[in-house]
Parts: C-alpha cells; structure tokens; sequence
C-alpha cells in the first residue's frame, strides 16, 4: 500500500517536472561515437534557447520512428550557460521527445569541441552522422530541412 | 589598380574555391557597412587604431547576451588604447527577426553602445571572415592581419568566473607588439543565421 503510494507520488512528481536526463561526460560521449555496437549513430547538438534546433528536432523524432536500426541521440549543449537540467527537462516532456536525450555537463567548450570534431566551430545545431560498417562520418553545421537526413545517410552507406 | 585588385581577388577565387575564412596570420580585408547611426563605416577611417577588435554579434543570441556587458567593457578598456570594437550583425532579419536593423538601432541606443555596431546584410563580410556564430572575435592588427580568432574567454556564463581572458590577452600582445600566447579558440555558439539555408 505504502509502496503504491510513493509511485504514484514519484510518477506525479517525473510528469510534471519531465523525465530525469542523464548528464554525461565527453569521455561518454566519445564513447558513443565510436559506434562500438556496429550501428550507424546520428547525433545531433541542440539547446532550448536556439531556434533552428527546436526547429529540425521533429526530424529525427520521425526518423526514429522509421528506422529503429539507427542510434539517434540528442545531446543538449545547454549546460554551457544553464547547469539546471530542470530547463532541458520540462522541453522534452512538453515535446514528449522519444529519442535519447543526454545533456553534455563539461566547462570549457575550448579543451573539447576539437575532440567531439576538428571541423566543428561549437556552433549549434550541428549534426554528426557515423557508419562503423563505411568508416564514413559526417558533420553538418546548419539546420537540416525535409530529406536532409535521409540524404545524409545514404551518402554515408554508399 | 582598381581593375588589377578586382583580377587578382577573381583569380584568387579561382585558385582557392574550398577555403573560406581568414586564418591566424592572414591580412584581413577591409570592408564597407552601415552602422546603426546611418554612416558607412570602414577600417581604413581609423586613421590612428594600433588595432580592431572585430566582433560577429547579434541581437537574440544568449551568448550574444551573456556577452553584451564584456563587449562594452572591451571597448571601453581598449578604445582609448587605439584598439576599438567593431561589432558586426550578419544574422538574417528573414529568419530571426529580432536582428533587423531598426532593432539593432534600438538596442545599440538602450545599451549605449559606443563602438559601431554594422549591419552585414548580403553576408558577404561575415563569409569572408570565416565567422561561424556570435559572438566570434577576430583581433586585427593595425595593418589588418589576424592575431586572433575566437571566444572572449573562458566561461560564457559567468563573468566572474572567467579564468581566461583570451581576447584581452591578445589586445595586450598586440599593443606591446608581441605575438598573443592563445591565438585560436572555439566556444559553444549560436550559429550565424546565413541565407536560405
């Protein structure tokens, strides 16, 4: 009874304030982009604050629904100016986003964005593509539209 | 000469189509924009600048934000010194209205802005710098070439916890004529809203 109580209470409590996100390391996120299980990873960088993300967000929720053989992870860069989660927390449970969505917690962007990618800026949003089977990467630094994804992917299958 | 400069940047184009962007040690080109009083603004009018301080800004970004007292602070800590700012809004008003530029007339005069603050409206500067997002410094010396790129410092949330001063360090290389021991630095960003993209 008393154990029904308190889920009931926790379930209120994670609805109303979003899902807990887990917040990682570069050292995780390296980790994911090696793509050790072998299945093509797209990751994208957003933040709440930045419009063109919040914009290209719904493709890869509907990317995910057609193709559950790609790892799809959003990675939110909010931390650099906000290290509340509770801001990212509330967005993906008013977007009821269904990708996994990690938050980036390291300080200082310059020891680490040549780590994530030497051509990338820091600028978001940003996307990049891995396929472990082609070797083949790709970084996008700009809003991807309609197709985009798909464009992309096949350009690193081929 | 005009016509031999107009041969030699159509031949550079040619020569280097893939490379976009000035690097640590090119000479920068000047350039001829509207500022938020109404004048066209150029390097080449500060006849006694030791160096410019040239700042990719907007109006919306929050870093641009965060950032916007640390800008007015350069300027008033280097301006004196011969090195000002010179801030420069390439986002297009199409698609992120709050950089049109009656809105940069607007905040330039609420901030009381003391530097120029350009409109960069065909992109064509910010494309030629190589400027990714805002804020993003290129630090020119007084005969234009780069000594700098990059972040302000280290910590775009917090002034007060700022550890690395890289943009000041920099001004302050260049006005004792020394090489800047950072000159390259990247930073988490909003990324410049260029055209039909």
């Amino acid at each position: 009874m008393k154990i029904g109580f308190f889920s009931i209470a926790f379930f209120l409590v994670i609805t109303v304030s979003g899902q807990p996100i887990p917040q990682i390391k570069l050292k995780e996120l390296q980790t994911l982009m090696t793509a050790e299980n072998n299945r093509i990873q797209v990751i994208n960088f957003w933040a709440t604050w930045c419009a063109p993300c919040v914009k290209e967000l719904p493709l890869f929720e509907k990317l995910n629904q057609e193709n559950k053989s790609i790892d799809i992870t959003l990675v939110s860069m909010d931390y650099d100016l906000d290290p509340d989660p509770a801001k990212v927390e509330r967005f993906v449970a008013r977007k009821k986003l269904q990708n996994k969505v990690v938050i980036l917690a390291e300080t200082d962007p310059n020891s680490w964005i040549d780590k994530i990618d030497k051509n990338w800026s820091g600028a978001l949003p940003a996307t990049i593509l891995i396929n472990p089977a082609t070797g083949k990467r790709k970084l996008i630094q700009k809003e991807l539209h309609e197709g985009d994804l798909e464009k992309l992917l096949s350009e690193i299958t081929n | 000469m005009k016509v031999l400069s107009i041969l030699l940047m159509l031949l550079m184009a040619t020569v280097s189509p893939v490379k976009q962007g000035f690097e640590v040690g090119d000479t920068a080109t000047d350039f001829k924009l509207k500022n938020v009083d109404g004048k066209m603004i150029s390097l080449a009018d500060y006849k006694e600048a030791k160096g410019f301080i040239v700042i990719f800004d907007c109006n919306t970004c929050p870093y641009s934000k965060a950032y916007n007292q640390r800008i007015i602070n350069l300027n008033e800590k280097y301006a004196s010194k011969g090195v000002p700012v010179i801030s420069i809004n390439a986002n297009d008003p199409s698609s992120s209205s709050g950089d049109s530029f009656d809105e940069m007339v607007r905040i330039a005069k609420k901030k009381g802005y003391k530097f120029p603050y350009l409109v960069d409206e065909t992109q064509q500067v910010a494309k030629a710098f190589g400027a990714t997002n805002t804020p993003h410094v290129f630090v020119l010396s007084k005969d234009l070439k780069v000594v700098y790129i990059g972040a302000i410092d280290d910590n775009s949330r917090k002034a007060d916890a700022v550890t690395k001063r890289y943009v000041e360090d920099a001004v302050d290389a260049l006005l004792e004529g020394k090489t800047p021991a950072v000159t390259k630095t990247k930073a988490i960003g909003c990324g410049i809203k260029w055209k039909n993209s």
